[in-house]
């Protein structure tokens, strides 16, 4: 991904059919709705959602950023600060820990030689603990979070893991 | 009722079922168009009362109950859709919404009709990014067909459905908490009344219902409401969806007539408990209800919304953890508790400071060193928190604790005597 410039209209140049099209969903009037769906495209625009990306969508709704900044440490999915372009979210809610969840989560860090939270030395993987995802049949299971937004992988061992881990070093040019 | 005919998860025996066209070959959408052209609203909800459907979310409240609080004559209202499924085991709305999903869009629609709202918003978790997805697809199909927009079956009732993301909250399950998440805002649970049936989505009369709940609708007006009282129970009408996990041979969905017992759903349907261990206990609502001891005569238990209070818990989302002889109670709770502290929105503080010193002190526990007595000061701690907090998530979180503690004490004195 090339470095933006965050705030400066740049996501509003970028996604104008796109946020048009969910500020439509919402009532006249109501368009604070919107600020959650916004959230994400300004994330997967800049990579995190900094203090100028949090102005640049208070501007667009017309409210102030407190109220957007809020949210920002309120709901898991939303990230202030950078980490790998690729975050890898195991799950080890009770139901997926009897299934081997922790050892699992424990053993893909052992391997890619990071602590829960830490992103791998490439700078591309952060690998984070996360809670119940309802894939609590199919554990171990992970959702990854990147650019695109979230995709699930289930009924995960560790080979499968890191053959992905492999998968996305190719993607990305890093093998 | 045939123990195999499925209501919900119809499409493990009809192949392509997510497809318009397969769910149109089915009957699909005729229940809607019966209903819109020949009933009127309140009669959509006198046959949903009569059926006696209720909200499978986990509250089991009468659903044409609640839609019938509807403030009249405020207008314009709102459908909300509850597919924020997070309770810890629960992974049953996933699987309707991602295989059968014509059957929640059109109980959306017949829920609109009855609620006289022309706009429904379907809150999914925003970990469902894919399922979210697929979802507008559907919707856009539905609108290319007709069955969707202004005016359907040449009537003046009217419907937009949209998918609203969430961005990983456990609370926003709670309905209030949801509404205010809906409208921009943190997640936190609102003081009620006012309930959401009169001021709820832009401080309009709101119905707020789960996915479960509403793919029970094109049924129910399909066959009757009189053909689905005859399953399940007398109080409890209908199938549910058990969602099965934890130390299980096959974890899964099963979908069965409410008052079936958990013998049946965890040996017969689940295969029983691998590895030659036996059953210990059981979590029958995810995470948020007190821990059974799987005695014989809770595995007899019918699980449906009367009954699981007699042997002191309850059914809630009906997401059953089984957990075998080899696991540490202590550590469930240990497990449950961390993930309490971890979603309280804060709003409380029974619950915010609450959830925090039980962690405390179940880490004390478990990672030592301790000085004795902590089983009993957990267990004041939790009674501290109990029938305080402003929504059910602190309830829920004492639960575990408590009923573990009351159920299993050996499994947390052991920690107390091993501490350093």
């Amino acid at each position: 991904m090339t470095a933006l410039a965050v705030g400066q209209g740049v996501l509003r140049e970028q996604r104008a059919a796109e946020i048009d099209a969910i500020l439509a969903r919402y009532p006249e009037g109501e368009r604070r709705s919107a600020v959650m769906p916004l959230l994400y495209l300004a994330q997967h625009l800049y990579g995190h959602l900094g203090q100028a990306a949090v102005e640049e969508v208070a501007g667009i709704l017309g409210i102030s950023s407190t109220q957007v900044g809020s949210l920002i440490g309120f709901y898991s999915l939303y990230h202030d600060r950078p980490g790998g372009k690729v975050r890898m979210q195991i799950c080890t809610d009770l139901p997926c820990a009897l299934r081997g969840a922790e050892a699992f989560a424990r053993d893909v860090c052992r391997n890619l030689g990071v602590r829960l939270g830490e992103t791998t030395p490439d700078g591309l993987i952060t690998v984070e603990e996360v809670t119940c995802l309802a894939g609590c049949d199919r554990a171990p299971m992970f959702q990854v979070q990147d650019e695109t937004g979230i995709h699930y992988r289930e009924g995960q061992t560790v080979e499968t893991a890191l053959a992905w881990v492999d998968e996305v070093r190719r993607s990305y040019g890093q093998d | 009722m045939g123990k195999t005919e499925r209501v919900l998860l119809r499409h493990r025996d009809i192949p392509d079922l997510d497809r318009l066209d397969t769910y149109l070959a089915h009957g699909g959408f005729a229940a809607l168009r019966r209903t819109v052209t020949t009933k009127s609203p309140q009669e959509a909800i006198d046959v949903v009362k009569t059926s006696g459907l209720r909200g499978r979310g986990g509250a089991g409240f009468p659903t044409g109950v609640k839609w019938s609080f509807l403030t009249p004559d405020v207008f314009p209202r709102y459908v909300v859709v509850n597919a924020d499924e997070s309770e810890p085991g629960t992974f049953k709305d996933r699987e309707i919404m991602e295989r059968n999903p014509f059957q929640l869009l059109e109980g959306v629609a017949l829920c609109a009709y009855a609620a006289r709202a022309s706009t429904a918003y379907i809150y999914c978790r925003g970990e469902f990014w894919d399922l979210a997805a697929e979802l507008e697809a559907r919707i856009g199909e539905m609108r290319a067909r007709g069955f969707l927009g202004r005016n359907l079956f040449d009537t003046d009732f009217s419907l937009e459905i949209f998918v609203h993301l969430g961005a990983g909250a456990y609370i926003c399950g709670e309905e209030t908490a949801l509404l205010e998440s809906l409208e921009g805002k943190l997640g936190q649970p609102r003081l009620r009344p006012p309930f959401p049936a009169a001021k709820g989505l832009y401080g309009l009369p709101t119905v707020v219902n789960n996915v479960e709940t509403l793919a029970n609708l094109p049924p129910i007006f399909e066959r009757g409401a009189d053909w689905y009282r005859t399953i399940g129970t007398k109080d409890s009408p209908g199938t549910k969806v058990f969602s099965l996990s934890g130390n299980v041979a096959r974890p899964g969905n099963y979908e069965l007539p409410l008052g079936t017992p958990f013998r049946t759903l965890i040996f017969e349907h689940g295969g029983g408990i691998p590895g030659g261990k036996k059953i210990k206990a059981i979590l029958p609502a995810g995470a948020s209800a007190p821990i059974l001891v799987a005695t014989e005569e809770v595995l007899d238990t019918p699980m449906d919304y009367e009954s699981l209070p007699n042997v002191g818990s309850m059914l809630g989302s009906a997401s059953i953890i089984v957990i075998d002889d080899s696991v540490d109670i202590a550590w469930v709770a240990l497990k449950t508790t961390r993930f309490f502290k971890h979603e309280s929105c804060g709003k409380c503080t029974p619950c915010r400071e609450g959830t925090y010193w039980m962690l405390q002190v179940l880490e004390r526990l478990h990672d030592g060193p301790n000085a004795g007595g902590q089983v009993d000061l957990l267990h004041a701690v939790a009674r501290g928190i109990e029938g305080k907090c402003l929504c059910p998530l602190g309830e829920f979180a004492i639960m575990p604790v408590t009923s573990g503690i009351e159920r299993f004490r050996a499994d947390f004195a052991a920690h107390e005597s091993n501490g350093r």
